[in-house]
């Protein structure tokens, strides 16, 4: 135990007498936490639109103005010419445009129905996706409120359009603020950087500068030495956690539904499991540059199967079942159900046990390959 | 005259690298309190014969007993009784002074009481009390390198090895640094020091000189320069090495 206390005390001398390491523990969360949690956002607002409005009638006056009036998109302008539109959508200049066919208004009240195009820049697949969907109810509401005007006109026009009225609810997270779907998660990938990182970095560190070698000629225990570096990253990591959750709910106003205990408890699994992956990285790698590259690469793949950015329901098969082998998937979906669903610890029994899994099983890896005597 | 204290004994160790034999087939003793000079030209296979009684490489094949304990099963309790300062600078550039040795001591189950005598004693053997609270990377490298193997004892253990220790210092700190190791000597500790000064072979009790991984001459250096009739141990080292 002594032994451990001392190079738990000579690391701690070391971190804080380290003068890049005050800013990291420190301004990173705040960077991440305010600039990723507003930067990575789902919302798409300002859809540039131009209408080719060959009607000029009240009517496409009225949809016109509903665009106009969205928050979701900007109208550009108006225009009379295909041609123009056209080139306004290949320089970029807007991402939609909307025919409005000669006629409309008349055909309309004659036919009861008529057509309408719309022509999506769909470069960015989302942001097309998106924008024809805001416009899909735009026009819903649009084809409402005309018919109910023409009706008191015409007594022939079909005023009852009810179909199947849907009525959202989003539960968890009514207003469908993506930030709280967000921050959860980027406080993990926080967590997550930190302690794989600065093992890998600190163990590595001591192999380049020859220190490891007089550690070794020691009678410091393999268990003893590991402890010692393990530990100090173990509080480093916890107190992120909780620097990072103080600052989202001053911030952002998240609150917790569930246990933040239980959070914790998770976070101290989750740590030991992604220290065991710095402690191995540190054991393939001869130079900080090597560790870096390797720690680097690893954490891209987590992030990007992790579910935080794309939803793991939506990638193909083989890469669902990669997901299963990412410390990182687990712990965004348990921060988010606890967080948002204030789910127990009988719904998340399932990551503990995978989690303590990959806590051991990387460990066990990792200390094997850590040699006094080569 | 008694029978001297073996404390390394070293029969038929080799290893190898892939084909190529660092050291080979070599077998000797160093006796209690003795200067043994491990000599040898760049890449002789000093370093790795020196890494192998330390417990840091394991031989391939060969029996060494290092203060009595075997070096394939018990390297933990050889480490134990052993002193080490390699041709690495192994101190923490960035604690102080006092905060290696407290670490050093620490690990090596000093308690409190007797880190704090000890870290007296030192720097005052030393003279730099005042240099107490300086970080080590602010110290010349003679200054470093006279701490790093009053750290290498602060367990007085029963053997220190020396892996090139004075590389790259002056020859007046190199006195002073061999004025350390005659006063460790001096208390008991066996001393094995591995160089390419030939003057400092002249200060060693007894020297083996090492050519491609084989120990081609082991005696006193009075007796060497007689057997080989030259004046100086540069001599002696120069026909060695070159066959």
């Amino acid at each position: 135990m002594r032994t451990i206390y001392f190079i738990i005390w000579k690391e701690f001398k070391q971190i804080f007498r380290d003068k890049g390491m005050l800013p990291i523990i420190f301004v990173i969360p705040i960077i991440q936490l305010l600039i990723l949690a507003n930067a990575a956002t789902f919302d798409i607002k300002n859809i540039k639109v131009m209408i080719i409005d060959k009607d000029n009638s009240s009517t496409s006056r009225l949809l016109i103005a509903k665009y106009d009036a969205s928050n979701y998109f900007k109208l550009v302008g108006t225009t009379f010419s295909n041609e123009i539109a056209d080139n306004y959508l290949a320089d970029g200049k807007i991402d939609m445009f909307i025919e409005i066919p000669a006629n409309f208004e008349r055909d309309l009240v004659r036919q009861n129905m008529n057509k309408m195009m719309i022509v999506v820049n769909a470069v960015d697949g989302t942001k097309g996706n998106v924008g024809m969907n805001y416009s899909t109810s735009l026009m819903n509401d649009f084809n409402q409120e005309i018919r109910q005007k023409f009706s008191t006109i015409n007594t022939t026009f079909i005023s009852n359009t009810e179909e199947i009225n849907i009525i959202q609810s989003n539960w968890y997270n009514p207003e469908l603020n993506y930030k709280i779907f967000m921050v959860p998660g980027i406080l993990v990938l926080l967590v997550a950087m930190i302690a794989t990182f600065l093992t890998a970095m600190n163990i590595v560190k001591e192999k380049e500068i020859g220190t490891i070698e007089q550690i070794n000629v020691t009678p410091i225990l393999k268990y003893q030495f590991l402890a010692g570096k393990l530990i100090p990253f173990w509080l480093i990591g916890m107190f992120e956690l909780a620097f990072g959750m103080i600052i989202a709910s001053i911030i952002y106003g998240i609150t917790f539904v569930g246990s933040i205990g239980l959070i914790f408890l998770f976070a101290a699994v989750f740590l030991i499991a992604v220290e065991g992956l710095g402690l191995f990285i540190s054991t393939i790698s001869d130079t900080q540059q090597q560790a870096m590259f390797i720690a680097w690469f690893l954490l891209v793949v987590f992030i990007l199967l992790s579910g935080l950015f794309t939803a793991v329901e939506n990638m193909p098969g083989w890469t669902q079942n990669l997901t299963y082998l990412n410390p990182i998937k687990y712990f965004i979906e348990l921060i988010r159900m606890i967080m948002l669903k204030g789910s127990g610890f009988e719904d998340t029994k399932i990551h503990f046990a995978v989690m303590a899994f990959f806590a051991i099983s990387i460990n066990t890896i990792a200390i094997w390959r850590y040699k006094k005597t080569v | 005259m008694e029978a001297p204290n073996i404390v390394i004994k070293v029969e038929n160790l080799t290893k190898k690298f892939g084909n190529f034999i660092a050291v080979n087939n070599i077998s000797f003793e160093v006796y209690k309190g003795e200067i043994f000079g491990f000599l040898g030209a760049n890449g002789a296979g000093k370093s790795t014969a020196m890494k192998m009684l330390c417990g840091l490489w394991l031989p391939t094949s060969g029996n060494a007993k290092i203060a009595g304990y075997d070096i394939y099963k018990e390297t933990e309790l050889i480490k134990k009784k052993i002193g080490y300062m390699s041709q690495k600078f192994s101190l923490y550039e960035d604690l102080t002074v006092a905060e290696n040795i407290r670490f050093y001591a620490g690990i090596y189950g000093l308690s409190n009481q007797q880190i704090e005598a000890k870290t007296n004693e030192l720097l005052s053997k030393l003279g730099i009390e005042e240099l107490r609270n300086s970080l080590i990377k602010s110290l010349p490298l003679g200054w470093k390198q006279k701490l790093a193997f009053s750290v290498a004892i602060i367990h007085d253990p029963e053997i220190v090895f020396l892996d090139e220790p004075t590389g790259g210092v002056d020859p007046i700190t190199r006195r002073q640094f061999w004025d350390l190791i005659y006063d460790a000597s001096n208390r008991g500790v066996t001393v094995f020091v591995t160089t390419h000064y030939m003057d400092e072979a002249e200060y060693c009790d007894r020297i083996s000189m090492m050519v491609a991984g084989k120990i081609e001459a082991l005696d006193k250096p009075s007796i060497l320069k007689q057997n080989y009739g030259v004046s100086t141990m540069d001599e002696v080292f120069l026909k060695l090495a070159r066959g």
